[in-house]
């Protein structure tokens, strides 16, 4: 198999805001957050009340579809409070951290003798389970199935990403041991693509019992899942698992040290942030937690605009607002402007300076090197598929995108099929969505058909 | 700029809902995006968006229709100062053409846009874009002397049938301003054909100058008569539709369109590929006649009637094209193909460009259809194989 992979279509938005390599603080929060709504499709029960004392590893919630799928306490500490929305969703189990930093110890088998049972059992005992994700429909896997391969992506491609070179740098020993433990949970091998541009330089090229794969290209060249459609596309009936660097790390640490820790360090990033840099901190973190990183001095037409605080980043991540929690998968923050202001003719005025666009219709084409402080305008209202070939030219995947979205539009299951959809999520087409002329919401017409599928394949 | 923003602050209240104009809050709405870009921000899905919409998309098309119709009005004028033996200057004949097209192009936007704000405001949407574009091709399609009550019949037929029925704009069949054209073609033949109607007031029998004919190249071809110079038809000295004789004129707005990427340059190439092939192939087969259509040398098409005009805004309005990559390859080729059999081969009606676009707009989705099946054949082979193993 040539394992090099060169992608001509793609787009790196020149967003300005880019981490600098340097860990400038280290996050010990308070409260910390566990979301159901970060799993795609855990229907969460609740196994702890207010006042509960939880370590490092104890479960929090557990999936009612299979109760061994369990969500963890990041820290040790109380239960605080349990906040539940309408219909008494419950939205956020909120931990006070009582900062002892203990963990519970879990008993890892000795991965020469172990069966495959046994290292999937520590693995949805710890809470480490849902690291992996299970494609097609990008979900929590579904343990009794092997999958037929897992794949890994070695670089974060999308804007302003954490250099994953940078932000693992001293897990090393961790990784190795992640990815022994994954090897015994398929025949199928570990797939993991790194950018070509620092393939040598890259603290990863020397972990083993990996096939390694290099790719050459703009973003989305670094999502797991456009690397997978062309490794070896996901078909039908297929089951393939996914995960990224830091879930491994973490597998690793949980198999030599027997804890829980998901400790990262990520990117603080994005035209609103005062210092973009790396900060170590847990999923679940509070906002709060960094607020001195927002600029507050941004301006249009002499009012302050808002700052937007995105757990990810800007083209898949979430709103959290400036109280919000850290994602569990996230491994950036984004600070942009909200674009709610008027402009006046902007979409004829014929020089925009301030504008990105990759069409030709600004003079953006001109000045490649530029970055630029986007904010969250629209830039024009919702309107039907009028172009073509736009959405082609950043899809870098064997796929009709406007096909597959009305076949979704449609709910036509058995178009969706043919055309696709095993083979990708929301995230892969999401610079559809940042390019489309019509400002059509690609990503939740994906989620539509993926919620389709799960729903009438189940 | 300001002043006008002043002039929007002004009025704003009255059209808002509980103002005296309240009912009309939509139809606003429009005049409002019109001059603002909305200040709504994004809610789901990604952060940022693209700076390109629609409304600037469009705003391209109108720009690189702007040569087209300026040669238009000035052409209006030299052919009326040669059919009367005139002595017109430059700027006379562009004032004479002026007040000609004008009116058409009023009363296209007036009828059409009409009929959009209407059905915008039945259906509770936004008013599209699509017909800033229509309504300027299709006065550039007519004829100047064509009556306006006949235009704003072939608009409002072009806007209803062509593209309300079907949802409106994004969700038609076929180019609207082509439809308008087959309406008039159709229903008023008399008003688009024959030699007398290219030429402000000819038909009304104005003086006329000794042998002057005023018919078209193509219709010289059709009759075996000599065609005018290429460069004549080339820089767009003759008689025809307002916007169509120029293909210099089009060939700016083509640079246009496919620098800031809005048209398809694949459409617009292999247009003129299929037609220069087949326009080749009928000169080799060609009898000895001279007179024979089938003489007519195949770059001479290319500037005749209205081929260029059509593939460079007609062709590629990406509604009706073919919306593959692949599709939009054979979509050009065959309408370039079958412009040429028709003008070489239909005994009736010397110009095939409309036609043709007309018929391959019909077929297009079927071209797609076949172009995404070798996608869904791939998939299923690749299943297959893997089920065997």
């Amino acid at each position: 198999m040539s394992n090099h992979i060169r992608l001509s279509k793609g787009l790196d938005i020149p967003l300005k805001g880019i981490a600098s390599n340097q860990t400038t603080k280290i996050i010990s929060s308070d409260i910390l957050a566990v979301k159901p709504a970060d799993f795609r499709t855990l229907n969460p029960k609740l196994l702890v009340k207010e006042g509960d004392a939880v370590k490092a590893g104890s479960p929090i919630l557990a999936d009612k579809k299979n109760l061994s799928v369990q969500i963890c306490s990041p820290v040790s500490g109380v239960v605080k409070e349990i906040v539940r929305g309408e219909k008494r969703k419950l939205l956020e189990v909120l931990i006070q951290n009582d900062k002892k930093n203990e963990h519970v110890q879990f008993n890892v088998p000795n991965l020469k003798t172990a069966k495959r049972e046994e290292l999937t059992d520590v693995l949805l005992e710890s809470g480490l389970w849902p690291v992996i994700k299970q494609r097609p429909y990008g979900i929590i896997p579904n343990p009794a199935i092997e999958p037929k391969a897992i794949y890994i992506s070695g670089f974060d491609s999308s804007p302003l990403a954490p250099d994953l070179d940078f932000a693992l740098k001293g897990e090393k020993e961790s990784l190795q041991a992640g990815i022994d433990v994954l090897n015994l949970l398929t025949k199928g091998g570990i797939h993991l693509s790194l950018h070509i541009d620092n393939y040598a330089g890259s603290p990863f090229h020397r972990l083993e019992k990996v096939i390694f794969h290099t790719i050459e290209g703009h973003h989305p060249a670094g999502n797991v899942g456009v690397q997978i459609n062309n490794i070896d596309p996901i078909n039908k009936g297929e089951v393939v698992w996914t995960i990224d660097l830091y879930g491994v790390a973490a597998i690793g640490k949980l198999f030599t040290k027997g804890v829980y820790d998901i400790k990262k360090t990520i990117a603080i990033t994005g035209p609103r942030c005062t210092n973009p840099s790396y900060a170590e901190c847990l999923p679940g973190m509070c906002m709060s937690d960094i607020k001195e990183y927002a600029n507050h001095t941004a301006k249009s037409a002499g009012e302050e605009l808002p700052v937007r605080w995105i757990s990810g980043n800007v083209l898949t991540g979430t709103n959290v607002g400036a109280d919000g929690f850290l994602g569990f998968y996230h491994n950036q923050i984004t600070l942009i402007s909200e674009g709610n202001y008027y402009e006046m003719f902007g979409w004829i005025k014929p020089f925009r300076s301030k504008k990105f666009s990759v069409s030709h219709t600004y003079f953006s084409w001109l000045t490649p090197k530029k970055s630029y402080e986007l904010d969250t305008n629209t830039n024009g209202a919702e309107r039907a598929f009028v172009m073509t070939g736009v959405y082609e030219k950043v899809l870098p995947m064997d796929i009709y995108p406007t096909y597959l979205l009305k076949a979704i539009l449609a709910e036509d299951i058995d178009n969706m099929e043919a055309l696709g959809i095993y083979e990708v999520i929301e995230e892969d087409l999401a610079l559809c969505e940042f390019v489309c002329p019509s400002k059509i919401d690609v990503q939740e017409i994906v989620s539509k058909g993926i919620d389709l599928m799960i729903k009438e394949m189940s | 700029m300001k002043a006008l923003r002043k002039i929007v602050d002004n009025i704003k209240p009255t059209f808002s809902k509980g103002g005296k104009l309240g009912f009309l809050h939509s139809t606003f709405d429009a005049f409002e995006t019109f001059l603002f870009v909305p200040d709504t921000v994004t809610k789901s899905g990604v952060h940022i968006k693209d700076s390109i919409d629609l409304k600037r998309t469009m705003s391209f098309v109108i720009i690189a229709l702007m040569p087209a119709m300026l040669f238009g009005m000035w052409n209006t004028g030299y052919q009326y100062n040669l059919s009367t033996g005139g002595s017109m200057e430059f700027w006379g004949m562009f004032w004479f053409g002026f007040l000609k097209v004008l009116p058409l192009i009023i009363v296209s936007y007036v009828v059409g846009l009409g009929i959009e704000f209407t059905a915008a405001q039945i259906r509770g949407h936004e008013v599209n874009e699509g017909f800033l574009v229509s309504g300027m091709l299709i006065p550039l399609i007519m004829p100047v002397d064509v009556p306006l009550w006949i235009l704003a019949l072939a608009v409002a037929f072009a806007v209803i049938i062509g593209k309300e029925v079907f949802g409106g704009t994004g969700m038609n069949i076929w180019n609207p301003a082509l439809l308008a054209r087959a309406f008039v073609f159709f229903a008023y033949p008399s008003q688009i054909s024959g030699d007398k109607i290219w030429i402000a007031g000819l038909s009304e029998g104005q003086g006329i100058v000794d042998g002057f004919s005023g018919a078209t190249p193509l219709a010289n071809a059709m009759a075996g008569t000599p065609v005018p110079s290429f460069s004549d038809m080339f820089f767009g000295f003759i008689p025809g539709c307002v916007g169509e004789t120029s293909t210099l004129a089009i060939l700016l707005g083509a640079i246009i369109l496919i620098a800031t990427g809005v048209a398809s340059w694949k459409i617009m190439f292999s247009t003129v590929a299929g037609a220069m092939l087949t326009g080749l192939l009928l000169n080799a087969v060609a009898p000895a006649d001279p007179s024979s259509y089938l003489n007519i040398p195949a770059w001479d098409h290319l500037v005749m009637g209205g081929f260029a005009f059509g593939a460079v805004f007609m062709a590629t309005d990406p509604v009706t094209s073919a919306q593959t990559e692949t599709g939009k390859w054979i979509y050009g080729f065959l309408i370039g193909i079958i412009v040429i059999i028709i003008r070489a081969f239909n005994p009736g009606y010397p110009e095939g460009m409309m036609l043709a676009i007309l018929l391959l707009n019909t077929f297009a989705p079927l071209i797609d259809h076949y172009v995404v099946q070798s996608n869904i054949r791939k998939r299923l082979k690749r299943a297959t194989v893997t089920v065997k193993k």
